[in-house]
């Protein structure tokens, strides 16, 4: 549990951007929070769930969480929601209309960029909502900044009628640092009182409001210009000024601890005049931004002169130092200090693996053995780790539910080449429920000839494990009403007997019923029931081992994908026919093990075998 | 106090206790007064992937991520990982590194080779290594867990504060929730102490004498 939880007002504790959000969050006495999980902003509600008088919610998207909040709002709550920054593209028809709209109770959205892309399908940055959506933008550097903006980003929403993007990176959610907290103020639901010309977006009410959206952005202009979260620092080296948001300015300060800095915590609207300020001190402008260039373009057309930025600084990834040093003291001409004394060992890449007995390696075992027959389309979440070794079973990932669609069309434009490939979608049960269902309606509304292979391992496991619809759990742990997916998908028109529902450890049922499924012409689903190893429905039973003496070194366990095999011995045989054999003798790790059985299920000369149990499992967790 | 940030690296492996270490240094140095930041990229990393996690603490810290060439001490939960991570050691920084190989599926099919000797090629580069095997230490005292232990105690008599004030940040831990792993905390503590101690030792006559 965040220590957070229970700190007494004027704490100082070590908390990472997440909890300290959710800190501000409700000390700024919200009462409604909805998130989808999504790094690296997942920890927020996780954190907001344990503070009492509030309600918080795990939505099946991102869209319904913020039209959750947009319902506490207009009720007159003040309200929050959180996703990644995939998540605002998912909730933008939602969000593009609310700004229109307005607020009651305070709106706050954080969203939060993966800037460096540790976990995400892209890199996106999304303060053009902020542009796009005429509304205010807020940037933390660091978790007592996030804690503070957090709070004061309901009471802008609530005097500008506007709701607030908070927008975070990777390297403010994940990073712990001291925070000085606060107490609860208690601010009361005022109760949904209906209004027409505010709520009912229709043509001639929006038209009414668009002109207070476009007034509310210059008055935001000049709130900017004063905000306590802009400050001009002075310098004494005035080569160069700096202009930066978020952590960007944490590790300009740490470069170039002589320089004035502006540095802007109040985003958008851009404060224009504090920039020219800057300018009017320094010989040159340099904007720090990570991603995008959008305070720099906006600078240059306010005619600043003498500005860099993208031209020294690069589009992608982390300003960090060891970026910033080269690129401002090359343009400065100093000296660029050696970066490093020892030479970079690069021993071998360590991609992040499914766990020991995870079933969705069952799934892509038999997946890789049709390898040839078949086209796999899928979609994000742990088994988006079925692309790489050693199953290479999945041709496709773009966003959450594609896979559905993206099948669809496969099965629509097939060549001379591809037209007897069979077309196979492969989703998780948290994306399933987030986006896909409404791409499996629309294969079956279209006449579609896809086998969906719906891997329902009962949780969110990519995110560390959240519960959602289909878990029979809420945020809180609370029990809900649990989804049935065979009911729903055959209510969306699959054919009851073109269902099934199988057990992925089982290896031959498994590859039968894919290869059953994907001769027959029409839209078909299997559905696998193992819950996933780190969930708490997972139970372990008595591991494995390989007796030597069988072990024949066909290498056949291997291709499960399981991390708790390894190769022991490795030997070249020269068979009759001249042909070289590598022959692979393998052993389990019976600490890793837990007994799944499905390289048993592999094994052709019956080498593996039950083991006792071994003394414990990977070091550290129980600190 | 002085304007000297103390940078430590603790990498390893998912699941291995990477970021529970660092979590417990950080919370150490809070405790004594310092500012602390310490930062990591999980997502994708915890299944089994590379983890790191930067701890960085003094009067004022600025950036949360350790610049290339400038930790002070490198904590390896892995061998491989130890060697992967060497570059980012000031001069004269150390490495303490457990001796485990912890070989990834990639490498048992084929597509790549685990190094022989990392330790030895990080030495030869000039980097100063005190090596052991923790997973023996945590063995003979019962649980293999006690490695996160044993490689903070490890460490413990190269930071800016009292090796005590570590231990009792790790035994504070135990003694609400499960006070009848304290003693064996200490004793994986000092155990981890005095093998970083020996290893020292063996290198600086190794020094000498050559």
């Amino acid at each position: 549990m965040s220590a957070a939880v229970q700190a007494k007002p004027q704490s100082r504790l070590l908390l990472s951007g997440n909890d300290a959000i959710a800190r501000g969050v409700w000390e700024a006495g919200a009462k409604v929070a909805a998130a989808y999980p999504g790094t690296p902003s997942t920890e927020i509600l996780e954190s907001l769930s344990l503070y009492p008088d509030l309600y918080a919610e795990w939505s099946v998207n991102e869209k319904v969480a913020l039209e959750v909040a947009i319902g506490g709002s207009m009720s007159g709550a003040r309200s929050f929601c959180a996703m990644k920054h995939v998540g605002l593209n998912v909730a933008s028809d939602a969000f593009m209309t609310v700004t229109v709209a307005g607020v009651i109770g305070g709106l706050v959205i954080a969203v939060a960029d993966d800037v460096g892309l540790s976990s995400s399908q892209n890199e996106q940055d999304s303060r053009y909502w902020g542009r796009f959506g005429h509304v205010p933008v807020l940037e933390p550097a660091d978790s007592q900044e996030a804690y503070e903006m957090a709070k004061f980003a309901f009471e802008l929403s609530e005097a500008y009628n506007t709701p607030v993007i908070l927008r975070l990176t990777t390297r403010v959610c994940h990073v712990k640092a001291v925070v000085q907290v606060g107490e609860r103020q208690p601010v009361a639901i005022a109760g949904f009182k209906p209004d027409a010309r505010r709520w009912v977006m229709t043509p001639a009410n929006a038209k009414g409001r668009l002109p207070e959206q476009i007034a509310r952005e210059g008055k935001l202009q000049a709130l900017a210009e004063a905000s306590p979260f802009n400050i001009l620092e002075t310098g004494s080296d005035r080569r160069v000024g700096f202009v930066t948001s978020g952590p960007s300015y944490m590790h300009l300060r740490e470069c170039f601890p002589d320089a004035p800095v502006l540095k802007l915590g109040f985003t958008y609207p851009v404060p224009m005049a504090l920039v020219e300020k800057l300018a009017d001190q320094v010989d040159q402008v340099v904007v720090v931004e990570e991603t995008e260039p959008l305070m720099e373009q906006e600078i240059r057309a306010a005619g600043i002169r003498n500005l860099h930025g993208k031209d020294l600084l690069p589009r992608l990834g982390e300003l960090t130092p060891n970026v910033l040093i080269p690129a401002i003291n090359g343009f400065l001409g100093d000296p660029i200090p050696p970066s490093t004394t020892y030479p970079k060992f690069d021993p071998f890449p360590r991609p992040p693996t499914m766990c020991a007995a995870c079933p969705h390696m069952g799934v892509y075992y038999s997946l890789a053995r049709l390898r040839k027959k078949v086209q796999i389309s899928g979609d994000i979440g742990c088994y988006t780790l079925g692309a790489g070794h050693p199953w290479n079973a999945l041709d496709t990932t773009i966003s959450m539910g594609a896979s559905m669609g993206i099948a669809l069309g496969m099965d629509k434009a097939r060549s001379e080449e591809t037209k007897d490939k069979a077309v196979i979608a492969v989703i998780g049960d948290s994306t399933f429920l987030h986006m896909g269902m409404q791409g499996l309606l629309d294969i079956v509304y279209n006449r579609g000839n896809v086998t969906v292979m719906l891997l329902d391992n009962r949780t969110t496991g990519m995110t560390g494990g959240q519960n959602h619809a289909g878990t029979g759990k809420g945020l809180k742990g609370d029990d809900t009403p649990r989804v049935d997916f065979v009911r729903l998908v055959e209510a969306l028109g699959v054919k009851p007997e073109r269902i099934h529902k199988i057990d992925p450890y089982k290896l031959p049922l498994v590859f039968k019923t894919i290869k059953q499924e994907i001769e027959i012409p029409e839209v078909s689903v299997i559905i696998t029931d193992q819950p996933c190893v780190l969930s708490e429905f997972y139970v372990k039973i008595t591991p494995y081992k390989v007796v030597d003496d069988d072990c024949t070194g066909c290498g056949n366990c291997i291709n499960v994908g399981c991390p708790a095999i390894t190769v022991k011995r490795s030997e070249s045989k020269v068979r009759a026919d001249g042909k070289v054999n590598e022959l692979k003798f393998t052993t389990i790790d019976t600490a890793m093990c837990t007994g799944c059985h499905m390289c048993v299920e592999s094994c052709g000369p019956n080498a593996i075998v039950q083991a006792p149990r071994a003394a414990a499992v990977i070091p550290g967790e129980q600190l | 106090m002085s304007d000297i940030i103390t940078n430590i690296l603790v990498c390893g492996t998912g699941g291995q206790g990477v970021m529970t270490a660092a979590e417990i240094l950080a919370q150490t140095a809070i405790t004594k007064g310092f500012d602390c930041k310490k930062s990591e990229v999980a997502g994708m990393a915890q299944r089994g992937g590379v983890v790191t996690s930067h701890v960085r603490f003094g009067k004022r810290v600025w950036s949360p991520v350790i610049t290339p060439g400038t930790a002070d001490i490198l904590v390896a939960f892995e061998v491989a990982e130890g060697s992967r991570w060497a570059d980012m050691l000031r001069p004269g920084g150390i490495a303490m590194v457990n001796t485990i190989r912890l070989v990834p599926p990639i490498v048992s099919m084929g597509l790549f080779k685990y190094p022989d000797d990392p330790v030895a090629q990080m030495r030869a580069a000039g980097v100063t290594v005190y090596d052991f095997d923790a997973g023996a230490i945590a063995r003979q005292l019962g649980d293999l867990k006690l490695i996160n232990t044993i490689m903070l105690g490890a460490i413990a008599d190269y930071l800016p504060f009292p090796a005590t004030e570590l231990e009792e940040q790790i035994v504070g831990r135990f003694r609400q929730r499960k006070p009848a792993m304290v003693e064996v905390n200490q004793k994986a503590f000092e155990a981890g102490r005095a093998a970083a101690r020996a290893r020292a030792a063996e290198e600086q006559s190794a020094a000498v004498n050559s």
